[in-house]
């Protein structure tokens, strides 16, 4: 069902002028679209299953868009990591660190120095995996592996385990709680940060450079492109991204604690890739990491409403990833 | 022993004895060897007579060891593929150095990517036109200048790699078997595409081991055996046999 164009229909279409309506339609990927056939599809299921749950009412979407900020801001970032053919496998980690520093911080010492530690810590940790992978060309895969251990063991020592309370009413407004006018200001993170991810993927010479890397690094290489370069910084931009995940679960919990993250890993990738992005590089979308973060929020939430225990709810999970992956990342035939 | 050429003018790229040794092996011992603009010059040789080895010295991937490689007759020092590009040199790969994924614009500009603006926004809209512009100079056919990679057939995606090189290279092309992996057909339009390059003027230095080829395009050539320059002759005044000779060395 997902045809993609074929080396030998190639010669029949040079009829089309390059801008015309036919030419667009045969250009046009249907797995691109799965993702949002899916969002609606599921959001239908739900919105019937469930309507006398309460599904559909604006207080429970509200609290799905609120829920799924962390995650959401996190698949931007691994939007980049991933399309420039690398993992991060150590956000999780990143966000109980970055929460309990932050936490740390603004009880000590002050709004501002906790922001600015939080996003410190994320984009350090990225920084750390960055000169790994490009200064002893190692896998990003195993480079943040080891990562993901040692920042999570550094999370559960700062504080021997401990939680760390937030009792500052501006921090939890900016971050969690609060609105702007109607919107909740996790939402209004949500969409600057997918707004801003989108712009510089789609609108700057920086996203097409991380595209080309993930596609060929020795093409990108020979057009004088600095590969290394690339992979840095889309390792301390997913860094500095998990880092705000975790100020954002301190805001909306108004506590920090060694768990924060620990189950996000899975759902951010998932999230990225039913979202259109390669697991491989080269092509991707952020507004598509946005869906599919929403579905995976929403499915959780379904879930949930429908009853099923958390163990029920991630056999569900999983059925429903394995449904999502086989309709959104099949190889095109001859790819 | 090498002969340079006899062509009237500064070359646009004059090679002056160059070599390169890596350790104590001696990958290529001197070259002479003169380019002009709209000429066509074919490296021919056996597999590891150096003929990749000078067209990465040129290219910058490789400084040489020895010998001056002049541009317009100012001696350059090129230590990276970048100088090699900033002085108007682009490349042909044997191995299409293109992305797939991307579009074909994109691959296009590569690195170089045009914006506009304030806020410098990626200019798609320009890159794709110009695309569409010098592919129709250069009578590429491709169904869209905003198509993958992967959805373009091996003919078509050469092509794509030789018009990079002809809106990037001011001054010479280099190309490392660009016909290698392409049928019959494919292989005449590429040649096509080289012969309308030369005809805008630049200077084409190709290494190709199907001496047909080298005859059909090439206006001199150089021979290479055992990292040696065996001699340069024109096209016109010489013959298959005593080619194969020279790269043989059985006379």
């Amino acid at each position: 069902m997902s045809t993609a164009p074929s080396t030998g229909q190639a010669p029949r279409r040079e009829a089309d002028p390059p801008g015309s309506v036919l030419a667009r339609v045969r250009r046009v990927d249907p797995r691109q679209y799965v993702v949002y056939v899916a969002f609606l599809l599921i959001l239908a299921f739900f919105a019937v299953t469930l309507h006398d749950d309460g599904f559909l009412t604006s207080d429970n979407l509200l609290n799905i868009a609120r829920q799924t900020a962390p995650v959401t801001v996190m698949a931007v970032g691994m939007v980049f990591v991933l399309s420039a053919g690398e993992i991060d496998l150590s956000v999780g980690s990143i966000v109980a660190l970055a929460a309990l520093v932050t936490a740390i911080v603004l009880r000590d010492v002050g709004l501002v120095p906790a922001v600015a530690a939080g996003l410190g810590v994320g984009a350090a940790v990225g920084l750390v995996n960055g000169l790994f992978v490009t200064l002893l060309r190692l896998p990003s895969f195993l480079v943040t592996l080891a990562t993901m251990g040692l920042v999570a063991g550094l999370a559960r020592w700062t504080t021997d385990l401990e939680a760390v309370a937030v009792v500052n009413d501006t921090f939890a407004s900016v971050f969690g709680s609060g609105d702007v006018g109607p919107i909740p200001s996790l939402v209004v993170w949500t969409i600057a940060i997918v707004a801003l991810g989108h712009v510089v993927y789609r609108h700057r010479r920086f996203g097409a450079h991380v595209l080309a890397v993930g596609d060929n690094a020795q093409a990108a290489r020979v057009t004088g492109i600095d590969v290394n370069r690339v992979r840095l910084a889309v390792l301390v931009i997913s860094g500095t991204a998990a880092g705000l995940a975790g100020l954002l679960y301190v805001g909306r919990i108004q506590a920090a604690s060694y768990t924060l993250g620990a189950n996000d890993l899975l759902i951010v990738i998932a999230a990225v890739v039913i979202g259109g992005t390669r697991l491989f590089g080269g092509a991707g979308s952020v507004v598509g990491a946005l869906v599919g973060s929403l579905i995976m929020g929403m499915l959780t939430n379904g879930l949930i409403l429908m009853g099923l225990d958390s163990n029920q709810q991630m056999v569900a999970q999983g059925v429903l990833l394995l449904i999502a992956i086989s309709l959104t990342l099949r190889e095109p035939k001859g790819a | 022993m090498a002969e340079l050429s006899t062509a009237p003018g500064t070359p646009l790229v004059r090679l002056a004895g160059v070599g390169k040794r890596f350790g104590a092996v001696v990958a290529l011992r001197s070259v002479d060897l003169d380019v002009h603009a709209g000429e066509i010059v074919a490296l021919v040789g056996d597999n590891g007579a150096g003929k990749s080895t000078l067209l990465k010295i040129i290219a910058g991937v490789h400084p040489p060891s020895h010998g001056e490689i002049l541009l317009d007759g100012e001696p350059v020092r090129m230590a990276t593929p970048s100088d090699a590009r900033a002085h108007g040199i682009e490349v042909v790969y044997q191995d299409l150095a293109l992305a797939d994924n991307q579009p074909v614009y994109m691959n296009l500009f590569l690195g170089r990517e045009l914006v506009s603006g304030p806020l410098r926004r990626l200019d798609r809209a320009r890159m794709a036109a110009e695309t569409a512009e010098l592919l129709k100079e250069l009578d590429i056919r491709i169904p869209s200048p905003r198509v993958p990679i992967r959805a373009l057939s091996g003919g078509q995606r050469q092509g794509v790699a030789i018009a990079r090189a002809t809106h990037w290279g001011e001054r010479l092309i280099l190309m490392d078997e660009p016909t290698a992996a392409l049928g019959v057909q494919e292989t005449a339009r590429v040649e096509d595409t080289i012969l309308r390059m030369k005809e805008r003027g630049k200077a084409i230095l190709i290494v190709s081991h199907s001496l047909d080829q080298v005859f059909r395009l090439a206006d001199r050539i150089c021979v290479l055996r055992r990292g040696e320059q065996v001699g340069v002759r024109e096209t016109a005044q010489t013959d298959g046999d005593e080619i194969v000779a020279m790269i043989t060395g059985l006379r």
